[in-house]
């Protein structure tokens, strides 16, 4: 098993597993995904939001199972290989602030920085203002963090706290089987589902659950990180984590050639919006938010299934940040940035910049 | 004698940074640096390479490691 165990942490490693998304998230697409959202954290957490009647955003309404698969396939890979290590205590309200905002930024420009890379792989020209707001958003990040920014440190737990998170999936689970979907019908039992929109679009449960567990599986044994990539690279010049991110773009620029999915340009790009200035501030909002937590969304997923609590609070945040998101207006459309968008921008910068000027914890 | 970082209960890039911090300060000789995941374990020992230290002894300890690099 060492043998095994340490292949995961080398170059080759993290370049593997970012292929294999790179591979698995076009697929995805092409099995009934929505447009360049083979895999998007952010938008998968507001569809579930959706689903569970937080927002009643009907074209956004789906318990997607490939968030399911990430937190169950990283506590599988934690237990297989015993890093499931239930820990708690460092700041948790920030870190739900923290993603409340990550989702908010998120959605003013439409995706994580996973559905970035994928919709710049996919030839979607917007991405690049996205990527180019997360690379600043992250680099904010790094000011603070080499300014003596820090959340305290975590405090070991009952094992049980680490299982919450992953148990809430479990039973998210239990409900898609319990209440399926059914035709022509926007609600089945206490779930919410879509009839059109992207929430319409997805692939079948089982394929969806499968790549996921995989997914969280690989992720959790090599680190894969979509904001620790560009983190280390500034703050450290190092391309470990990069080179993961780099694989996952060239994979599916390639995958996306081959299954017809490669579209270049700017305008009528799936789920997606031209206003440049706003995908950029929403990343930037994102990537810092990422930063102080110290994870990209997935990431945040993986250590929750490892027994992260304090990662835990940060998806709940995600997830509760997407229902403000769409009931307050904030959140993007195809036609541009929501009513409320820009203040959202606004508010949820000058929210983490009091964060990140204000928690210069001393570490005892 | 070596310095002790103390990175237990810290999340990356934290124990990164202080172990880096204390490189910078000794310039050589020996630093014990205390984790708690394999995460931390994998990142220290990574930087640690990377600023030309050597990985000396890496001991599991209790639920975390204790990793001992060295400079001469």
């Amino acid at each position: 098993m060492p043998a095994l165990k340490n292949l995961f942490a080398t170059r080759w490693g993290i370049i593997s597993v970012g292929a294999f998304i790179g591979v698995f998230a076009p697929l995805l697409q092409k099995w009934g995904n929505p447009g360049n959202m083979g895999v998007c954290v952010a938008c998968f957490e507001r569809d579930i939001a959706g689903a569970l009647g937080l927002h009643r955003a009907g074209v956004v309404q789906y318990l997607r199972p490939e968030i399911i698969g990430f937190v169950l396939g990283s506590l599988i890979a934690a237990y297989i290989f015993k890093e499931f290590r239930p820990r708690v205590g460092s700041a948790p309200i920030v870190r739900f602030v923290l993603g409340a905002f990550a989702m908010i930024g998120a959605l003013v420009f439409l995706g994580c920085p996973w559905r970035a890379l994928l919709r710049f792989s996919a030839g979607d020209g917007n991405a690049i203002f996205g990527l180019l707001g997360l690379i600043f958003g992250i680099w904010l990040g790094t000011l603070f963090l080499k300014g003596g920014y820090n959340l305290g440190r975590t405090e070991k737990t009952h094992t049980s706290v680490g299982w919450l998170l992953p148990l809430i999936m479990l039973g998210f689970l239990v409900l898609t089987i319990i209440f399926p979907q059914i035709k022509g019908e926007t609600r089945s039992g206490v779930l919410f589902y879509s009839l059109k929109g992207p929430g319409a679009m997805h692939a079948p449960l089982i394929v969806s659950l499968l790549v996921g567990l995989a997914i969280g599986f690989l992720a959790q044994r090599s680190r894969f990180c979509t904001m620790g990539a560009f983190r280390d690279l500034i703050l450290f010049r190092q391309t470990h984590l990069f080179l993961g991110i780099c694989a996952l773009v060239v994979v599916a620029f390639i995958t996306n050639l081959i299954v017809g999915q490669f579209h270049p340009g700017f305008a009528h790009q799936p789920v997606a919006h031209t206003m440049s200035i706003w995908n950029f501030g929403g990343m930037v909002v994102a990537g810092l938010a990422f930063a102080l937590a110290g994870g990209c969304p997935g990431r945040q997923l993986f250590l929750a299934g490892e027994g992260d609590g304090d990662a835990g609070i940060f998806v709940l945040g995600m997830i509760v940040g997407a229902a403000f998101s769409h009931n307050f207006g904030l959140a993007s459309s195809p036609k541009g940035v929501g009513p409320h968008g820009i203040a959202a921008v606004i508010i949820g910068l000058l929210v983490c910049l009091f964060i990140g000027f204000t928690m210069r914890k001393k570490i005892a | 004698m070596s310095t002790v970082v103390d990175a237990r209960g810290l999340s990356c890039p934290q124990p990164v940074l202080m172990t880096l911090d204390e490189i910078k300060k000794v310039n050589k000789g020996e630093i014990e640096v205390l984790v708690d995941t394999d995460t931390s374990k994998e990142n220290v020992t990574r930087a640690a390479e990377s600023q030309g230290w050597q990985v000396k002894e890496i001991q599991g300890k209790g639920e975390g490691y204790r990793i001992i690099i060295n400079k001469d």
